[in-house]
């Protein structure tokens, strides 16, 4: 707990001074603990003189921040029009199967790859023109 | 040494990009990693000596050195259809030069608009921006010149240009490759946006979706900080709202709120970040301003264009086409030359069934109308909307009840809340396609009860469920604040509208048993 408070005073300090510093506090404390849980919140809502519902309003608002860590590796599958076109609900089946319990398939709303879906990210690696068996290895790999 | 040049776009890269420039640089190649020229469709490509082979792999890589490699060669890049019947001002350099390299940037012109309009001042760029005719490349059409104009004459001792790059429309990414493949262009452009209304300080708000874009762009910010200054300018994330691409709603999340739509007026021209003067505009907007202030650059702008949508529009072919990629042209081009001739039709090789354009927002429209031509007020008469310039196309494959159930859901998914034809209607909007699709509703046993006075005894038809859902959307589209729930409706509305087959369910409903 203390290192984590640490931590958490640390991004706290690299941001101060900046306009508007939630959301990047947030993005670093989703980053270095997979999620902003209560204690977080707590924490950044006294570092930056704010209620802490205030914090969680913000927090509960984004679908990049979670409350809960999931320890499972993502992989984000894009299932907006411009993929839908190009057939990637004829895969979900396939990725569900093979993600199982052990990956968390994330589906993102357009990753800008939109005249060669079916696309899809894991961390900041892209790829696009997927077919089942490209998507299902991506999957399979992921750690 | 032979310089071979490859995209480093983030479309090239997920396509194989990097792996073929290491094996080029293994057999002894100069690389240079450039911009995507926008032929999606040949990603990744190589170029050597001008000459271009798509869809390379590395097995392909000896027998290009060879001289070899017939099959996948496309000949002279510039010559080839796709790029010579486009007429690139934004995307000028797309291709040509490696987006960090300040030098490449300099040697095509960089920096000029920006030197001419410190020496003409803020009132002469406001004039020449309006004469250009350049209007908001976001979606909404607003002249660019006029809102700077109000920022300009507000006064404020702090002031901001903001520039929206939250594209979460599926099927645009022409922000996306004006970011990562010309990203001083854009700086320029704020930077020039920030002389004309007296503006030092810009935000770029790029959403989290787009790692190369955000990593490109603080690249190229530390590297001409000293050029741009006094102006300084920053890079923020977003967290995965679409709803954050309003301008409201952007300029709260910038301030580290929660995403919710801001009731206008006050305009953001007048009270926009932290309540300070604010000029926001989309990444094309701004990316299309350091050519305007180029001697002569307003009065050839204006020359483009038909009616009142003046200039070139980057126009994204996406979805199911076979040449897809990014297309820049002046307006006045019609919907069945994008799609057919440039596009090639469906990857598929099927017919073409629909196209969206404008994103998820956008009005599906049928082809039998692909004679509209691009244009802000053509397409707002045929009840459709340009939008950010995307186009997705769908084969006869597509379900478009399903399409139009999707844009319900999006919209429930995505709406930030603050107003309820939005919040609540998006919900309902999916429940009433559903019972569309299945053909009407009976009455729950909760309905039947005797207490119920009020409840339909017999159940809704499908006809009566339509006209449910036609006075849905009318209250969402008039109703909402933004542009979320307000044009839901069109891609809802057009797929019932063209396409009422796909929505027709199995039998008429049961009549209600307990009376």
């Amino acid at each position: 707990m203390s290192t984590k408070s640490e931590k958490i005073g640390e991004i706290i300090a690299h941001h101060h001074g900046r306009e508007g510093p939630l959301l990047p506090i947030l993005h670093d404390v989703q980053a270095e603990f997979g999620c902003v849980d209560e204690d977080a919140e707590v924490l950044i809502a006294k570092g930056l003189n704010l209620s802490r519902a205030d914090v969680h309003g913000v927090v509960s608002f984004y679908h990049d921040f979670s409350d809960k860590a999931d320890g499972r590796p993502v992989v984000q599958v894009c299932r907006a029009e411009a993929c839908k076109a190009r057939g990637v609900e004829a895969l979900m089946a396939g990725a569900q199967a093979a993600a199982g319990e052990r990956v968390k398939l994330h589906t993102v709303y357009c990753l800008g790859l939109c005249s060669a879906g079916p696309a899809a990210r894991v961390g900041d690696k892209l790829h696009a023109r997927l077919d089942g068996p490209a998507l299902e290895k991506i999957i399979e790999t992921v750690s | 040494m032979t310089l071979v040049r490859i995209s480093d776009d983030a479309l090239a890269r997920a396509l194989g990009a990097d792996e073929l420039a290491d094996a080029f640089a293994g057999k002894g190649c100069e690389v240079h990693r450039v911009s995507s020229w926008g032929m999606h469709w040949l990603e990744p490509l190589v170029e050597i000596g001008g000459i271009g082979w798509g869809r390379v792999t590395s097995e392909d890589v000896d027998d290009i050195l060879a001289g070899a490699g017939d099959e996948i060669c496309i000949g002279p890049i510039e010559a080839h259809p796709f790029i010579a019947r486009q007429q690139r001002l934004t995307f000028a350099r797309a291709g040509k030069t490696r987006p960090t390299s300040l030098e490449d940037y300099e040697a095509t012109g960089g920096w000029q608009g920006l030197m001419r309009a410190r020496q003409i001042g803020g009132e002469a760029i406001v004039e020449e921006v309006t004469r250009s005719g350049l209007r908001g490349r976001g979606g909404a059409g607003f002249p660019a010149g006029i809102k700077w104009k109000t920022v300009a004459s507000t006064p404020g001792e702090q002031k901001y240009v903001v520039c929206n790059a939250d594209e979460g429309d599926s099927g645009t990414f022409a922000d996306r490759m004006v970011m990562e493949g010309d990203p001083f262009q854009l700086i320029e452009g704020m930077a020039i946006a920030g002389e004309a209304v007296g503006a030092d300080q810009g935000y770029i708000y790029v959403r989290s979706e787009y790692p190369d874009a955000i990593r490109k762009l603080d690249e190229a910010l530390a590297k001409c900080a000293h050029i741009i200054a006094p102006f300084r300018c920053e890079v923020r994330v977003g967290a995965g709202a679409y709803v954050c691409g309003e301008e409201t709603s952007l300029l709260n999340s910038l301030e580290g709120k929660r995403g919710e739509v801001r009731a206008k007026p006050p305009l953001p021209a007048i009270e926009g970040l932290f309540g300070k003067p604010t000029v926001v505009n989309n990444v094309l907007t701004l990316a299309a301003v350091p050519h305007i202030l180029t001697e002569g650059g307003a009065s050839l702008y204006d020359s483009l264009g038909i009616e009142r949508s003046k200039g070139t529009m980057p126009i994204q072919l996406a979805g199911n086409i076979r040449r897809g990629g990014l297309f820049e042209t002046a307006f006045g081009v019609t919907l069945r030359e994008l799609v057919e001739d440039i596009g090639g039709g469906t990857e598929s090789g099927r017919p073409v069934k629909a196209v969206q354009v404008g994103g998820p927002l956008g009005a599906y429209i049928h082809p039998d109308q692909f004679c509209i031509r691009f244009d802000y007020e053509e397409y707002t008469a045929a009840d459709a909307l340009i939008g950010h310039g995307g186009i997705t196309v769908f084969d006869d494959s597509a379900d478009m009840g399903a399409m139009a159930r999707f844009a319900m859901e999006f919209c429930a998914a995505e709406s930030c809340g603050k107003c309820t034809p939005c919040r609540i209607g998006a919900v309902r909007g999916v429940e009433v396609i559903d019972r569309i699709r299945a053909g009407g509703r009976t009455p729950d046993p909760v309905e039947r009860m005797p207490v119920m006075h009020n409840a339909p005894r017999h159940g809704r038809s499908q006809e009566q469920e339509i006209a449910l859902l036609t006075d849905l959307c009318e209250t969402m589209k008039f109703g909402s604040l933004c542009a979320l729930g307000g044009f839901t409706p069109y891609p809802v509305m057009s797929a019932l509208k063209h396409w009422p087959e796909d929505f027709v369910g199995p039998a008429e409903p049961q009549a209600e048993a307990a009376e």
